[in-house]
């Protein structure tokens, strides 16, 4: 559905400054997967989408679209993929009704099938009593859903969703994603989503692209990346915790284990397996334990073990950019 | 709500679609430009009673000035007329991108971007859209004007309307061109549209006479296309449609919608990095 190769994008800000936004990215993509492309503000998500929906041209490499190209045939993949921009599709002082009557007219159909298309989609997204208001008129989440509508009007095999639930609050993200899975069963689409939300990617994708600087770091499936490059986290309470690093050291795949006071915490590959056995090793050694917890990884954990950095912090310090500049 | 799942979606066909044609396509974009217009008598009526205002409280002054000599040649009304015809037509088209900028902004017009629709019909479609509330002002203003010593020459208001949606065709594609290229400083639109408007509009001699300015404008007004259009139109409204006056002034017309054009396109083009 989607094949790319080395695919790059550079933005000249000044004659001395570039911004390599996109460096050479490969990203093969099945029919029917549901892809989150996740990474923090400024990595190249949002340009790699751009580019894939032949909004911006790439710089260099190439990108097969729904089977066609990017750069040589731009016209045919925009009559075969749907797209979800950050921003909302409809225009403000038009009807939500008419917005979607257009976006059938101009995909080819005539006013009456689009009249028809409209009914159907305003229904399956809990939009039909809002037909007739204007668009500027809409909640935040009315206009979501209305966004997902318009992207959906000519049944594309193929949909690509930017972030599709930033600044709406738990209740509306889950009522959104609801209906786009709702959507992506009854079209059998492929779905493409970039997101910066951990749990969304990580509930929602079955498969997790993470990019960072421009580049594919990571991808794999969100419980495969977290058992292979994050591992479980152990937490323990006892009376001697230099003892009971000591023992949890010796645990399989052992690593970052710190402890300080009464408190001991060590990364391992098999948490729920590995927790008893350090019990056993404690009673054994006349060091018990008091309390102790295994907490499964974030993707969080995934991107710090992958960079060092936390997405969380980015996610704080970058959270006032809004659209991702790069 | 179960519907989708219900009925047989996969039967309603993943649109087949005709071949696409340029006219198609615009007159999509127009059609969805003019919907708002249609829900709002209100602002259209305002914009049927503004020239008539300005013709009102204008008109006089302009007699008390150049009346009585005669470089108006003949009626105040039928050298003003045209003009502020052309005035209404030059600030409808010159801030329409102020429309777009709006657009860019929520995403609306990225959704158009990604849709089949050829590049040159969102800009033309939408150039095109302000020529329908014109065409009313026009027809407001001569029916008010023509009972006040305004001879109304059919043939030649109807050519001169013309020649207007030309040169609106082409200013509007240039705002709209202004509007992409400074989309990321929002407010440099007014001031380059400002800045460039009063100057076009005083050297062409449409509000007053150049003839009564210093000969360095006449001179100036010579290089701006507007004092040909601004020319042709009183020539058109006239009755006088075979002349090289109006000759001049459709090559004016021309000559700004095809550069208003390619620039625009090419703009439409890039308006998504």
């Amino acid at each position: 559905m989607i094949s790319t190769r080395a695919l790059r994008k550079d933005f000249v800000v000044s004659r001395s400054h570039t911004v390599h936004a996109v460096r050479g990215i490969d990203l093969d993509v099945e029919p029917g997967e549901l892809v989150a492309v996740l990474g923090p503000n400024g990595a190249g998500k949002t340009t790699t989408m751009r580019m894939l929906t032949t909004l911006i041209a790439p710089t260099a490499g190439t990108a097969q679209v729904a089977g066609f190209d990017v750069t040589a045939q731009p016209a045919e993949v925009r009559r075969r993929i749907g797209y979800v921009g950050q921003g909302n599709a409809a225009g403000h002082s038009q009807l939500a009704g008419d917005e979607l009557t257009s976006q059938g007219v101009i995909y080819g159909l005539d006013r009456r099938a689009a009249k028809r298309r409209t009914d159907e989609l305003l229904d399956g997204l809990d939009l039909t009593s809002l037909a007739r208001r204007k668009v500027s008129e809409l909640s935040g989440g009315q206009r979501r859903r209305l966004d997902v509508a318009m992207g959906l009007v000519h049944v594309p095999t193929l949909l690509f969703l930017d972030e599709p639930s930033t600044g709406l609050d738990p209740q509306n993200r889950a009522n959104l994603w609801e209906h786009i899975l709702r959507m992506r069963a009854a079209y059998d689409m492929t779905v493409v989503l970039t997101t910066h939300y951990l749990d969304e990617a990580d509930s929602m994708a079955e498969r997790v692209v993470v990019v960072d600087h421009g580049e594919v770091i990571a991808d794999d499936t969100p419980e495969a990346l977290k058992s292979r490059l994050a591992g479980d986290r152990l937490v323990v309470h006892g009376t001697d915790s230099r003892r009971l690093a000591e023992l949890a050291q010796r645990l399989p795949g052992a690593r970052e284990v710190r402890y300080a006071d009464t408190r001991v915490e060590a990364r391992v590959d098999d948490g729920p397996s590995a927790l008893p056995e350090l019990i056993r090793a404690g009673v054994d050694a006349g060091v018990p334990i008091t309390s102790a917890q295994v907490h499964r990884p974030t993707l969080d954990d995934v991107f710090l073990a992958l960079t060092g950095r936390s997405l969380r912090e980015n996610e704080s310090t970058d959270s006032t950019a809004g659209k991702e500049a790069a | 709500m179960t519907s989708l799942l219900d009925s047989p979606t996969r039967s309603t066909p993943p649109t087949t679609i005709q071949r696409r044609s340029l006219l198609r396509d615009t007159l999509i974009v127009a059609a969805r430009e003019l919907r708002p217009v249609r829900r709002d008598p209100f602002s259209v009526m305002f914009g049927m009673v503004q020239p008539l205002v300005f013709l009102a409280l204008f008109g006089p002054l302009l007699v008390g000035v150049v009346g009585d000599s005669d470089v108006l040649g003949g009626s105040v009304w039928q050298w003003f007329v045209p003009a502020i015809l052309v005035q209404v037509a030059l600030f409808g088209t010159s801030t329409v991108g102020a429309n777009l900028l709006f657009e860019l902004q929520t995403g609306a017009h990225e959704r158009m971007l990604v849709t089949p629709l050829s590049r040159p019909s969102l800009l033309v479609g939408r150039s095109l859209k302000e020529m329908v509330p014109l065409a009313l002002q026009a027809v407001v203003i001569l029916a008010v004007m023509t009972p006040f010593s305004f001879d109304l020459h059919l043939t030649g208001a109807l050519a001169g309307l013309a020649l207007l949606a030309v040169f609106g065709v082409g200013l509007g594609s240039l705002s709209y061109a202004l509007a992409l290229a400074v989309r990321k400083q929002d407010w440099m639109f007014w001031v380059v549209q400002q800045t460039l408007i009063f100057p076009l509009m005083l050297l062409s001699g449409l509000l007053l006479p150049l003839e009564s300015g210093p000969g360095w404008m006449q001179v100036v007004a010579k290089f701006n296309p507007l004092t040909y259009l601004v020319d042709a139109e009183r020539s058109l409204f006239a009755g006088d449609i075979v002349s090289t006056t109006v000759l001049w002034g459709v090559l004016a017309g021309l000559i700004t919608a095809a550069l208003g054009l390619v620039v625009g396109i090419r703009g439409m083009s890039r308006s998504a990095d």
